[in-house]
Parts: structure tokens; C-alpha cells; sequence
């Protein structure tokens, strides 16, 4: 070991040492829009390959890009929503080859990009800070031929162009995440302000949000960076949280181990749930970035942001707030996963319709995980009323609620649909004493005691009652009878 | 016959386009043999197209203002169907599957395209000699160059080939072949024509600009290919007056200045005397003549050679074997790109790239791009000061007249210095044109440029069309 190493946080740190995850992110979110950054051809998943094609997505002497207004547009509602400062723009050229990248450069943004200086807001309360929100486009895609579709072993490879061209928003965070767990709900964050504001679908599964993460270590209470290094191919969430902590544990065990991080590009395999080195930072590409001659800077109006500001949704930082004041003592976990269902707009008609709030947030999170199909607020309501008056147990409200999502309708309808009208009382109680005189030992041991006994009964009852009884009056029969 | 004389012969039915096409076709095949003006000479498509006008004017359309006019084509302007190389083998076997704008423009306004005209490799070079086809003589001479890089277009027009031809102007390549040709050439104002379909050598400098014959023809093409294009972002969006309306308004009062920094040192003495002979002409017009000075002109050159290479190795980019042209295999992709682009590109292209690539590497971007874009704001505000003071300025448009096809080949810088007085005007986005005015002791023609504030056209076609009545 020289004595630059040295240098490397964490190296030589006691065994005991205890480790802080840094996670910063930069993600690609696809926009939204009807056509390509550049050119008209259309912005469309799949589709056979190269059809969604023209000269200028092509890249062909000759062709020249001419932005999309839309997607300035679309840009300017992300910066707005992750509080960023709107400032005059301009499109550089990143050069690189790569076959599919039509032009051996893409249009992005470089130093003067046109979003800047934001933070978006977790569940918890923490702020991330965002670097910048810039527009750039997409490349085409490579298929490798052969030899398993590996590039080293293939045959040949085709590339699809429907891609290239397609508008991204790309949204560099600080790193200020602390947890694979925080990485997470980052990207969920994330992913829900961009479907709220119109801008992306927001599908990682298709491509169209892709994250790449700089995962680093250090000791707590370092106030250094350590050296990082990058993932690529983290296709959804849950591979987003075991990249992360795959990683933050590889590189804890090589500087416990006295291996210095070198700073590389790492690949996440979903398969054998590692990353791999891709290339080191010597390999990295020197873009040559310029200003990009064939479009001039972008410098929107303010009247025009103050019209984009005018016209963006609640985001769900607001939205959670709203569900809170309604909702006070239901997890703020739940909260946001309402909303993150966007069922937040159900859930507070249903509780301004009467319905109580704890009771209505636990079908939302627990029972409307698949949507809300063809519930409606005041559905959710009464049903939630029913519940409260005994009219319904948990168990045939879950059932009435399958059915409301499936065909709508009042749940009065759906529960004499399935035979679930509440007993009368007398009827209940006439039973009761019907079993009572049937079981005369286990009443008797219930008499003395024996909580289990309870259990017993209420399955009897539920037995004679195909399960229509409410098990909360039956214990209230039987503890009255007991005297 | 001119342009606008066989415009006028064509819509008033007096001759068919037919036989004005047949006629210049049957020159070209007489003669271009020895200029090697034409990379592609488009006789049936040219023929066809001719006879669709003449059945027009026979229905009693109006086919346009340059009804039945052959034009000649620089082979970077993309043609559907008809291929265009920028004399590059790189391109081979690649025909583009869309027009130009202005080849559209030219359509819609009647003229005939005959044929794509040789030019040095994507645009680089000041004699077209570095072209994979082989170099284009001067008509004048034909051991002489016909400069460069719109050399092609420049002869056919010196030769008879075509009244009109295109061509693109990034540093000169319009006016000095066509001050070496002895025809008129013109490099509009950035953004008045659009680019949508020029394959692009530097894209802040190219503009597509006419050769033509007189001062008329020239403004009369000009109003038909500037204007707004949706296409070009670059272009500029208001629509400008027809030059041609007051091309007869004459330079009486009007403010020229003798450019110092452009017309004195390297200027070859008959040219010289050729500028001071316009001046005098200008003066007998009523024009008042002063010397006018641009300090940073002289850095013009030398940020040029910094700012065009460094676009164009991005814009080059792209001809990699990967879609279309030339493919010369590889056992990995980046071999096969390799292998294609040595293969593909002549020694000025990959001089250029390298330089270019240079000047954009990380840890050069500051020294030599950075600073050769701050010269260029140097140069646009000494210009502007200019401004104040005159409505055009005049200088030699080439510092001496065709030099012998082989003599500047061996020394790039010698070459360079052909564009010395035609770079400054692309890195401001100005107009400009040069105009034959006689010829120097060698007994080639001399061409004077005149350049003018951005959008100036219509003044400086009045002194040109001064110029030319003078002679």
C-alpha cells in the first residue's frame, strides 16, 4: 500500500468501524410527448423496429433538429414541481460514437442547462437536493445477435432507431441519500411527480424511467465523500434497493479489507443479484462537449412559465399534506402510499362523505392494492358506515369492496347480493342461547374463564350463520349472558 | 442566354424548356470532359422535368420565375434519388431520400436541375483538388484551379454549362471560385437561406448561396431560395424584400469603405489595381469611398481554422459505416469504424478532424475553441462599430487569381491563405459577393467583394449591379 491510500476514507478504519451508505442518483425519464425532440416522427413505445423513423432522427447528412415546444414545456413542469430555478438554456453536443446513436453525438444540455438548483421532499420530511434538469435525447437500441446476446460474443448486432431521438429529462441529485431504503423512496418520489405533472408514464419496467446510481461509503461521521462508483441497468425498484445494498456492502468489505474503491462503471445483474466492473474512469469518454450550433438558445418568457405554473396539478408533497389533515393519525407510510396509488382524491371524498378515516385508509393501502376499478368515493363511505354500525364484518366488507371494484354500484346492494344482511339482534341472541344449552361443558369452562372459549363459540355461531354474524356482537351476547 | 432571359423566353412560350435543357446538356457533354465540372450529370431526370414545364406553360400555368432555367447542384445538397457525395467516398452508393429546401424552392420556382457539381471532399479545401473524383479545372484555364471548395459549380456556370448553380460558402467557398471563375457568387446572410438538406461541413458558418452570370440572375435566385424555413432553426423568420426589385436603385450617397485589414498585405498587386478600379467606379456612381478598419479581421483566419475544424469533426461524426455509405469491415465495431473512416475520408477531412477533435478535447477546449469563439465576438463587434459608419465595405475577394492546379497541394497554410479575406464575413454572419471585375496581368478574372450588414442584400446588389454596368 504507497501512502496515497492514506487518503482513501475508511482504509486502515478499526474493525468496528460503523458505515454510512451515500447514494446519489441520476435519472432518465422519458417525456411525454406526442413526437421526438427533434423531428415529428412519433414518440411511441415498440413498434416494429425502425419505423417511428425520419431523416433527422436518422441523423442523415443533411437533416437538421428543430426542438419540440412540448417538451420544453413538459421540461419546464418538471423543474417547477422539483423546485428548480428556470434559467436560459442552451443544447450542447456530446460526442461519442456508438452505433446506436445516429449521429455519433447527442443534443443534451451541458453548462447552462435548463433546470437548476431544486429539492424534492421524501415522505419523511427530508430534502434532497436536485443539481440540474436537462433535456436531452435518446439514443436507439443495439440488439446483439448471437453468443447469448452478449456484444463480445455476437454474431452481429441490428439496431432499432424508434428510440433515437425520443425526448429524456434527465434529473441529477445531489448525493444525499443515506440508505438503499431512502434510495428507493427517492425514485418512488420521483416517479410520482413526474406521472402527476403529465411528463413521463414513468414505466421503469419499459424503459421509459431509468436510474443510474452512484453508490459510496464512508465511516459515519466522515464528513468526506468516498470514491464512487456508478450502476447501471437498475430496471425497477426493488432491484434499485438490492444494487445499492449489494454494493455499499462490496465496497465496505474491500476497504475492511484494505482495497481501496476505484472509481468505475458497474453493470447490476439482476440474475446473480451482484454488479460488475464495466469500465474504469480511465476509460471513460472525452465528450467534447460545444454548443450545439443548429438550434439557438432556449430562453422561455416569463409569462409563458408563470401560464406552465399556473397549470400544474397538486404534487404529491401537497397532496400527502392534504390526506394528513384529514387523515391525522393514520402512518405517514400509508399516506404516501395513497397517494403514490393516487387513490388520495378517493380517500379524501370517501372521508368528507362521512366514512371514518382510519377505516377507509386501511382498505386503501390493504385491500385496493389492484385499483380502485369502479368504487366510488360515496361507495367507500357507506361501506365504511356499515362496518361502523355492525352491519358488515371486516371479512364481508373485504368481499362487498372485490365487488364494488369490479361492477360499482352501492355496497347495500352488494352485500344482499351475497347474502351478507346483518342479523337482527333478537335472532343473534335466540342462537347464542341455542349453543349456550347445546355445549354445556364448554360454556361452563367459559364461565370460569377460559378465554380460548370464546373463539369456540363465535365459530359456531359463524358455522349456523355461513359467516353473516358479526363476531364483535356475539363476544357482547356471550359475556352478557355469563352475567 | 441569362437566367432571367430564359425564364421570360419559357413562361411566354417563346422557347420550350426542352430545348434550352437539350442545348446546355449537349455543352456539358461537349465540353465538361475537360473541366470535370459535374460529379453526376441528371440528363433523363433534367429532360423529363423540362418537358413537365413546357406542358405546364401549354396548359396555361405559370411554372415560376426561373421557368425552364438549368441549374447546377454542388453535390453536398441533398437530391432524392440522386446521389450526393460531397465528393467523399464515404458516401458511396448513398442517395438521400429527401430534397433539400432549396432544391424544393428551386423546383417550385421552374428551374431544372441538371446535374451535382464536384467540389472539394465535404467542403474543405479553397481549389477543389480534394475531391475523391479528381480536381475540377478553370474554364479560363484549364491548367489553373477553379478555387475551391464550390469549384464544380463555380465552372460550370464560367463554362456555359448552366446559367445557375448552387453552392455553399463556409469560408469563401462561393465567392473565390467564383472570383477565380470570373462569375458572380454569393454568400447571403447566415440564416436568409436555409440549410435543411446542405450536408454540413461547419454548421455556424455554412450558407447556400447562387453562381450566375450577372448581377440579375444572381438576384434573381436569391429570391427564390431566401426565406423562412420551418426546418432550419437557424433560418431567419421574417420574409425580406426581393432583392431583384431594387437592384437598379444604384450606390448614389451611399457610405463604402475600402476594408484596410483585408486589402493591403498578401494582396497580389493586379488585384489590388482591379479593387482600386471598382472603388473609382463606385465614386463615379455617387458613392462616398473612405477606408474603414476592422483590427480583429486579421485573427479572422485563424479562429476560423479552429472553430469550422472543431464542428466538423462532430458533424463527420456520423459517417461511421454503421447506416449507410461505406462499410469496411472490422472484427469489433469500433475496428469497423476505423477502418471505414481511413478508408473513406481524404487527407484534408482527416486533417481537419484532428484538429477539430483537438480543439474540443478536454483540458484544449479553453485555449483553442473557447478563444477562437471569443476572437469571433471580437471580430462581430469590431464589425458592428464598422457598421456605424458605412453600408458596405469592399476588398479583393481572393488575394491573387487561379493558381495552377498541384501549386498550393503540398502546403496547407498556402491554401488556407486563399480564404483570408472571405473568413471574416462567415464568422459574423454577414453578406457577401464577389464580382468579376476584369482580369489581373495573367489575364484571369479578378473578383471583387462586397460585403454588407446582416440582411444588407438589397444595397449591396445595387453596388454590384454598379460594378457590372461599369465594365
Amino acid at each position: 500500500m504507497g501512502a496515497d491510500s492514506l487518503e482513501v476514507p475508511g482504509l486502515g478504519a478499526p474493525p468496528d468501524t460503523e458505515w454510512e451508505t451515500v447514494v446519489g442518483l441520476e435519472v432518465h425519464a422519458e417525456l411525454a410527448t406526442e413526437t421526438k425532440l427533434f423531428s415529428a416522427s412519433p414518440n411511441r413505445f415498440g413498434g416494429d423496429p425502425n419505423t417511428h423513423i425520419d431523416p433527422v432522427s436518422l441523423g442523415l447528412p443533411g437533416s437538421l433538429p428543430v426542438l419540440n415546444e412540448k417538451a420544453v414545456e413538459l421540461a419546464i413542469r418538471v423543474g417547477l414541481a422539483l423546485n428548480c430555478r428556470i434559467q436560459p438554456s442552451v443544447f450542447a453536443r456530446k460526442n461519442y460514437f456508438y452505433p446506436d446513436m445516429p449521429k455519433d453525438f447527442q443534443i443534451s444540455q451541458y453548462d447552462q442547462p435548463i433546470n437548476v438548483d431544486g429539492w424534492l421532499e421524501l415522505p419523511s420530511g427530508k430534502r434532497v437536493g436536485i443539481e440540474r434538469a436537462h433535456l436531452e435525447e435518446d439514443t436507439g437500441k443495439t440488439v446483439h445477435i448471437g453468443g447469448g446476446g452478449r456484444i463480445h460474443e455476437a454474431g452481429y448486432s441490428l439496431v432499432d432507431y424508434n428510440r433515437a431521438g425520443v425526448p429524456l429529462i434527465e434529473i441529477v441529485g445531489h448525493p444525499e441519500l443515506r440508505s438503499a431504503e431512502e434510495a428507493r423512496q427517492y425514485v418512488a418520489e420521483l416517479r410520482s411527480i413526474l406521472v402527476a405533472v403529465g411528463a413521463s408514464d414513468g414505466k421503469m419496467e419499459e424503459g421509459s424511467l431509468r436510474v443510474d446510481c452512484n453508490v459510496s461509503v464512508r465511516p459515519v461521521g466522515s464528513d468526506r465523500l468516498g470514491t464512487r462508483c456508478e450502476i447501471k441497468n437498475v430496471n425497477s425498484l426493488r432491484s434499485l434497493g438490492r444494487a445499492v445494498e449489494f454494493e455499499a456492502r462490496r465496497q465496505i468489505d474491500q476497504l475492511t479489507s484494505g482495497q481501496p474503491i476505484e472509481q468505475q462503471t458497474r453493470h447490476w445483474n439482476e440474475d446473480d443479484g451482484r454488479t460488475h466492473a464495466l469500465r474504469s474512469k480511465e476509460e471513460d469518454y472525452d465528450y467534447r462537449y460545444f454548443p450545439e450550433p443548429d438550434l439557438l438558445p432556449l430562453d422561455p418568457s416569463a409569462e409563458w412559465l408563470e401560464q406552465i405554473r399556473q397549470a400544474l396539478p397538486a404534487l404529491p408533497r401537497d397532496r400527502r399534506l392534504r390526506l394528513t389533515a384529514a387523515a391525522p393519525s393514520v402512518d405517514i407510510d400509508h399516506i404516501a402510499l395513497a397517494v403514490e396509488r393516487s387513490m388520495d382524491e378517493l380517500a379524501l371524498a370517501a372521508i368528507s362523505g362521512g366514512g371514518a378515516a382510519e377505516r377507509v385508509m386501511t382498505h386503501i393501502v390493504q385491500n385496493l392494492a389492484d385499483g380502485s376499478g369502479q368504487l366510488t368515493s360515496e361507495a367507500l363511505s357507506d361501506l365504511v358506515g356499515m362496518e361502523q354500525a355492525g352491519e358488515l364484518t371486516a371479512t364481508q366488507a373485504k368481499k362487498v369492496l372485490a365487488v364494488l371494484v369490479e361492477s360499482g354500484g352501492s355496497p347495500q346492494d352488494a352485500a344482499q347480493t351475497l347474502g351478507f344482511e346483518a342479523m337482527d339482534t333478537g335472532e343473534l341472541e335466540s342462537l347464542v342461547d341455542s349453543l349456550i344449552a347445546e355445549h354445556a361443558e364448554e360454556w361452563s369452562r367459559f364461565c370460569d374463564g377460559d378465554g380460548k372459549l370464546t373463539g369456540f363459540f363465535v365459530g359456531q355461531v359463524m358455522k349456523a350463520t355461513q359467516g353473516r354474524a358479526d363476531g364483535k356482537a356475539v363476544t357482547q351476547i356471550l359475556n352478557s349472558r355469563r352475567g | 442566354m441569362t437566367a432571367v432571359e430564359i425564364a421570360a423566353a419559357v413562361r411566354s412560350g417563346q422557347r420550350s424548356a426542352r430545348s434550352v435543357v437539350d442545348e446546355h446538356l449537349d455543352v456539358i457533354a461537349g465540353g465538361d470532359a475537360d473541366i470535370h465540372a459535374f460529379n453526376l450529370v441528371a440528363a433523363a431526370q433534367a429532360r423529363a422535368r423540362a418537358d413537365e414545364i413546357d406542358g405546364a406553360v401549354a396548359a396555361g400555368s405559370d411554372p415560376g420565375p426561373l421557368a425552364g432555367v438549368p441549374v447546377a447542384l454542388k453535390d453536398n445538397l441533398c437530391t432524392r434519388g440522386l446521389a450526393t457525395t460531397c465528393s467523399s467516398r464515404i458516401l458511396e452508393g448513398w442517395a438521400p431520400p429527401y430534397d433539400a429546401t432549396v432544391v424544393e424552392q428551386l423546383h417550385n420556382a421552374g428551374a431544372v436541375v441538371v446535374g451535382k457539381t464536384n467540389m472539394d471532399e465535404f467542403a474543405m479545401g479553397s481549389s477543389t483538388e480534394n475531391s475523391a473524383f479528381g480536381p475540377t479545372r478553370n474554364p479560363r484555364d484549364t491548367s489553373r484551379v477553379p478555387g475551391g471548395s464550390s469549384g464544380g459549380s463555380a465552372a460550370a456556370v464560367a463554362a456555359g454549362f448552366a446559367p445557375v448553380a448552387l453552392g455553399s460558402d463556409t469560408g469563401g467557398s462561393i465567392r473565390q471560385p467564383a472570383a477565380l471563375c470570373g462569375v458572380v457568387g454569393v454568400k447571403p446572410t447566415y440564416g436568409l437561406v436555409s440549410r435543411y438538406g446542405l450536408v454540413a461541413f461547419a454548421s455556424s458558418l455554412d450558407q447556400i448561396g447562387p453562381f450566375t452570370t450577372t448581377v440579375a440572375d444572381a438576384a434573381a435566385v436569391l429570391d427564390v431560395i431566401g426565406g423562412p424555413d420551418a426546418r432550419d432553426s437557424t433560418s431567419i423568420s421574417d420574409s425580406q424584400p426581393p432583392v431583384s426589385d431594387t437592384l437598379a436603385d444604384g450606390v448614389d450617397g451611399l457610405r463604402v469603405g475600402v476594408l484596410a485589414e483585408l486589402s493591403g498585405n498578401g494582396i497580389a498587386p493586379d488585384v489590388a489595381a482591379r479593387l482600386q478600379a471598382a472603388v473609382g467606379a463606385l465614386e463615379s456612381a455617387g458613392a462616398r469611398v473612405a477606408e474603414a478598419s476592422v483590427p480583429a479581421a486579421v485573427y479572422g483566419l485563424s479562429a476560423y481554422y479552429l472553430i469550422a475544424p472543431a464542428e466538423a469533426s462532430s458533424n463527420l461524426a456520423r459517417y461511421d459505416g454503421v447506416r449507410y455509405g461505406l462499410r469496411v469491415d472490422g472484427s469489433s465495431t469500433p475496428d469497423m469504424n476505423t477502418a471505414t473512416r481511413s478508408a473513406g475520408f481524404g487527407d484534408e477531412v482527416k486533417r481537419r478532424i484532428m484538429i477539430g477533435t483537438y480543439a474540443l478535447s478536454a483540458g484544449y477546449y479553453d485555449a483553442y475553441y473557447g478563444k477562437a469563439q471569443k476572437v469571433r465576438t471580437l471580430i462581430i463587434n469590431d464589425f458592428a462599430s464598422v457598421w456605424e459608419q458605412f453600408d458596405l465595405l469592399v476588398s479583393p475577394t481572393s488575394p491573387t487569381t487561379a493558381f495552377s492546379l498541384g501549386e498550393r497541394t503540398a502546403d496547407p497554410m498556402a491554401m488556407y491563405m486563399s480564404d483570408v479575406c472571405t473568413v471574416p464575413v462567415n464568422l459574423t454572419g454577414q453578406a457577401a459577393m464577389s464580382v468579376p471585375y476584369g482580369v489581373g496581368d495573367d489575364g484571369l478574372p479578378v473578383g471583387v467583394q462586397i460585403m454588407a450588414p446582416a440582411l444588407g442584400e438589397p444595397v449591396m446588389f445595387r453596388a454590384a449591379a454598379v460594378l457590372e454596368a461599369s465594365l
